[in-house]
């Protein structure tokens, strides 16, 4: 059992271990293998891997080829990077067409810390939550890291995988499943659901149980796949708690709590906050004091849970 | 091998078909499909290895149009290869066609990428080319550009990698006729001596009269070994229709009735043909 994993790691090690059963699958990465850990992909087979120096956008549009000439391409840099210098490449050479083309983009959200707000992405899901057909994963540990890695070779068509950069502690366990558009639920209760996403998961469970010391009484929802979003189980548990907070490491623009809000208008009466970024960009600092600056912990959850219970 | 005189014929009637094309849908870019026919005769009869029977054969060359708007030339050879039906054509751009504005791979029988979308073309027949050689394919790619395309960085971009990778099997050819939406090349942003520019990146580079196939035939058949081969394809925008003829107006915009007329009486193409 892993106790412990930064998700690039769990990444880059799920790249080996696929590499091994699939012949066809390529790795590029624009000159920061050492950061998105597919330098461990590099080592082991170093005629797969190909470096297109800072040049992102080209490597997007070689991924691109590479899915035309009947390869399986995975490929990585910052989420900033990829999804945003990135995004009209993703959009018209690989989305447009459904292509083949699977990218796992590591240093996503508030989280990379002291390289500060011009490296730290906030609407990377929200930018690729807007494309047809895309399958977003936003893993929670390195296990689930590992199957959506899996699980996105299986998939025929662009999937985004999220990664994130520091060591966190594992929430699951190898054998939870990993359904792509399924939600996990992860805790039962019928006062409110937190339904949160990514590292978010660790910060919702404790939340949840400090709760209970207040009698009240949370479930918790892991959406490790953002689109298509299991509009079923927003709206089962939407139904049943009567009340929803959404905890995502990004803008509460566009990304988990947008999408759990779509879902809920016209079709619940159960009330709904959204934790994550308030329409802000970052900055430098340690992760632990940006998350609590900006809301992110397990305190604000249980403060906002609390006071929409208290509203009438 | 088709000869000179039957491809001079042949560029003849693929001009007349693009001119009814654009007039018939009323949309389209007249003067970047006329200035590149003779490079996709080049391409499509004398240089690649294809089968329009067979579209996606495995070991076919790749020709990427990367200068995407110029696909009414495209639509016209690939009918005149037998890839789909001729009467396709009158039906560009309008709803439920398969000829779409700009190329899409997904709908076109024989388009191999869709591009329109400028730098991106040139750099996804260099990501074909980098994964024909990984799996030891001995097809070639070819990427057809136009000169303000060469404005997009990932022009450059694509051009450093397929040199740092000695893409041996990759060709970018420059449809160069000078002209872009806004005006000339010179007076939108200068894109100088692009051959030298190229050379630079690494190439081995080639000059050629664009209108001539025979000639562009021969530069794109020199071997060249341990680099990417870049030829430069001087033309002229709007070729073979007189008033379209280095006119930047004619960039995106579609005959009238008249204009159709007298450009289909100039290349000497029955209207009813």
């Amino acid at each position: 059992m892993i106790k412990k994993q930064s998700l690039r790691v769990a990444y880059g090690e799920a790249l080996v271990e696929l590499g091994h059963k699939n012949d066809r699958l390529v790795v590029l990465d624009a000159d920061l293998a050492h950061a998105t850990m597919t330098n461990i992909f590099a080592t082991e087979f170093p005629d797969r891997f190909f470096n297109f120096g800072i040049a992102e956008a080209n490597m997007i549009c070689a991924a691109a080829g590479f899915a035309h000439a009947g390869l399986l391409p995975f490929f990585s840099t910052f989420a900033l990077f990829g999804t945003g210098r990135g995004y009209e490449m993703i959009r018209n050479s690989i989305s447009y067409i459904q292509l083949n083309v699977k990218f796992g983009l590591s240093h996503s959200g508030l989280s990379v810390g002291e390289d500060g707000g011009s490296h730290q992405s906030f609407e990377d899901i929200s930018l690729m939550r807007g494309l047809p057909g895309m399958t977003i994963f936003v893993p929670c540990d390195p296990y689930e890291t590992r199957k959506a890695v899996f699980a996105a070779a299986q998939i025929d068509g662009p999937v985004y995988i999220r990664v994130g950069r520091p060591i966190v502690d594992t929430v699951t366990t190898p054998e939870t499943p990993f359904i792509p558009g399924k939600a996990n639920v992860m805790r039962e209760g019928g006062d409110v659901c937190i339904m949160a996403t990514g590292l978010m998961i660790s910060y919702a469970l404790a939340a949840a149980e400090q709760l209970t010391a207040r009698n009240i009484n949370a479930a918790v929802v892991n959406f490790h796949t953002i689109k298509p979003l299991d509009a079923e189980c927003v709206l089962n548990m939407a139904g049943s708690c009567g009340r929803v907070v959404t905890v995502e490491e990004h803008s509460v623009i566009g990304g988990l709590g947008s999408a759990v809000a779509e879902v809920m208008a016209g079709n619940t009466g159960a009330k709904l906050r959204r934790i994550g970024i308030q329409d802000k960009f970052g900055k430098s600092g340690k992760p632990e004091d940006l998350f609590n600056e900006y809301g992110l912990n397990s305190e604000n959850i249980v403060n906002q849970c609390t006071e929409l219970i208290s509203r009438i | 091998m088709d000869t000179q005189q039957s491809l001079t014929e042949k560029a003849r009637h693929i001009r007349g078909d693009i001119v009814k094309m654009l007039y018939t849908s009323q949309s389209g870019h007249p003067g970047g499909s006329l200035s590149c026919v003779e490079i996709l005769l080049a391409l499509y009869y004398q240089v690649a290895n294809l089968d329009p029977q067979n579209p996606k054969m495995e070991n076919r060359d790749r020709i990427v149009l990367s200068k995407g708007h110029a696909c009414p030339a495209l639509y016209a050879v690939l009918v005149d290869k037998g890839y789909f039906p001729r009467s396709d054509l009158w039906r560009l751009r309008q709803i439920d066609s398969h000829l779409q504005g700009h190329p899409d791979s997904s709908k076109t029988p024989g388009v191999d990428v869709n591009t329109g979308s400028l730098g991106q073309g040139m750099s996804i027949a260099m990501g074909i080319a980098l994964a024909a050689r990984h799996k030891k394919a001995d097809y070639r790619v070819f990427a057809i550009i136009g000169d303000g395309e060469t404005q997009e960085g990932l022009v450059w971009e694509a051009a450093m990698a397929a040199a740092h990778y000695k893409l041996d099997n990759y060709t970018v050819i420059l449809d160069y006729n000078g002209l872009q939406i806004d005006g000339s090349n010179d007076e939108v942003m200068r894109i100088r001596d692009i051959v030298k520019k190229f050379e630079a990146f690494g190439f081995e580079c080639f000059k050629v009269d664009g209108h001539d196939v025979d000639a562009i035939t021969q530069v794109l058949q020199k071997p060249v070994e341990g680099k990417p081969k870049f030829v430069c394809c001087r033309t002229a925008k709007g070729r073979g229709v007189s008033f379209m003829e280095n006119q930047f107006g004619w960039h995106g915009k579609a005959p009238a009735e008249i204009e159709y007329l007298d450009a289909m009486k100039e290349l000497g193409i029955d209207i009813n043909d």
